[in-house]
């Protein structure tokens, strides 16, 4: 199915009402999987059983990125495209992208504290992901301030783009400035440097929260659809009153 | 380019004359300096020590407070748009626009600074530094502040959300201005890598604000 198909609110609606029971189901299995991995995954031989913050804090940091490139995505289907869903699916995503980010940025800090003995560093990665988490809130403050959804829709659209600057920022922060944060151990030139023990748990728990992120996304946007739905019906209902 | 020029001249003389508000950033400058005394006690040596830092905050706030000025005014009495419909190109007409903003807003700043410096107890060294990244660091801030002037204007009820949207943008505008005074003071990095650097951040700035501006003056008006 080409994406311009998914351009009629009604299909996509009807499409993520037949999807949406199935990725909750493979949601659930895939945390069950990446739980219980992370049970079984070996403490490290310096940190200990504190390690294991390490499953649930890199999968949220990843989508705190992955989320604001989406959204970036996103925009440019409103601004060149004018893809009808474009702005629905930029909207939507925006809360949910603030909520991994801070998610990322709480657990960081509580790995943080036993680890290098404060909550909170002032340090290159953990400065722009607090940026990006403001960056977040600024993009949901502007949805609410404007009430014409398509008029928010392409204001929305050029601010994320100028806010996707500050996506290699963060990416490569850690390589450039020398700081507290470990460098990039995952995805690096020469592969992983993590072991296969505690690599394998870690993909199945980037791979859950990342069909998490989708489950919500895709009931986020229907709920939209209907909202817009419902408002448009309150309009005509009011004009018709005056 | 006459048009242009025109605009240039029209924008600066609306806001050095009343009512225009120019002088009102160098005015703030000089209270949020005035106010950090206050805060953090009379102490010389620390003064000297957080001065660059604090100078860089202040023309940063300052370069917020005109800002929202920018399109609003232009906006209500209709000629944004007759500039809209011009046949200029409209970033360019955006890039005069905010050439004309910093002449006023963001140079009195720069101006001003070595005076406030003195102030903060600031060397000479510190104070020449401080002034030439601001020199070349403001226009930064007023390039990357056209964007949100903008995003205020489209969506009218902006001006609250404006340093919102900007000041996140700002921050490595900030990081370099302020790395770049430090190291011409106390090393241990020579003056010339931060500085490079800002010189790059202002330069891209001139590129990517006027296209933003104008993509949401274009794409976000009713």
């Amino acid at each position: 199915m080409a994406l311009i198909d998914l351009a009629n609110p009604t299909r996509f609606v009807a499409l993520a009402e037949r999807v949406l029971p199935w990725l909750v189901a493979a949601t659930a299995i895939a945390f069950a999987f990446g739980l219980w991995g992370t049970y079984l995954a070996p403490d490290d031989y310096q940190q200990g059983a504190t390690v294991k913050i390490m499953f649930i804090h890199v999968p949220n940091a990843w989508l705190s990125m992955f989320v604001w490139g989406m959204m970036s995505a996103a925009a440019l289907g409103t601004l060149v495209w004018r893809h009808p869903l474009a702005d629905v699916a930029a909207k939507c995503a925006a809360p949910l992208g603030a909520a991994f980010t801070f998610l990322a940025l709480v657990t960081g800090s509580l790995w943080g504290r036993p680890m290098w003995g404060t909550y909170w560093v002032w340090d290159a990665r953990l400065t722009s992901v607090l940026v990006l988490f403001i960056m977040y809130l600024a993009v949901i403050a502007l949805w609410r301030t404007v009430d014409d959804p398509t008029r928010a829709g392409r204001t929305a659209a050029i601010l994320t783009l100028v806010g996707a600057i500050n996506l290699p920022v963060i990416k490569f922060s850690v390589d450039w400035w020398n700081t507290l944060h470990q460098p990039a151990s995952v995805f690096r030139m020469g592969g992983p440097a993590i072991d296969l023990s505690m690599l394998m748990p870690l993909a199945v728990m980037a791979l859950a929260f990342t069909l998490l992120f989708v489950t919500l996304h895709l009931a986020a946007m229907r709920n939209e659809i209907l909202r817009r739905r419902v408002r448009t019906l309150m309009l005509t209902q009011a004009e018709r009153a005056a | 380019m006459t048009a242009l020029t025109a605009l240039f001249a029209r924008d600066a003389r609306i806001a050095i004359r009343i009512g225009g508000g120019a002088m009102m950033g160098v005015l703030f400058f000089l209270t949020v300096v005035t106010l950090v005394p206050f805060a953090v006690g009379p102490d010389l040596a620390l003064l000297r020590r957080i001065g660059p830092a604090i100078l860089w905050l202040g023309a940063l706030l300052s370069s917020l407070l005109a800002l929202d000025r920018l399109f609003a005014n232009d906006h209500e009495d209709g000629s944004l748009d007759l500039i809209l419909m011009a046949r200029l190109p409209l970033e360019l007409v955006v890039a005069a626009k905010a050439f004309a903003h910093w002449v006023t807003t963001g140079l009195p700043l720069v101006v001003a600074s070595p005076v406030l410096g003195l102030f903060l107890n600031l060397e000479p060294t510190a104070l020449s530094a401080a002034g030439l990244t601001l020199l070349v660091g403001t226009p930064a801030l007023t390039f990357i502040g056209v964007i949100g002037a903008a995003l205020a204007t489209a969506l009218r009820r902006g001006g609250l959300l404006l340093p919102v949207l900007v000041l996140p943008l700002t921050v490595p505008v900030l990081i370099f201005g302020v790395a770049a005074t430090n190291a011409a003071v106390a090393g241990p990095v020579p003056f010339d890598t931060p500085f490079t650097i800002l010189c790059a951040l202002t330069l891209m700035s001139g590129v990517i604000g006027p296209f933003a501006a104008a993509a949401t003056l274009r794409y976000g008006m009713e």
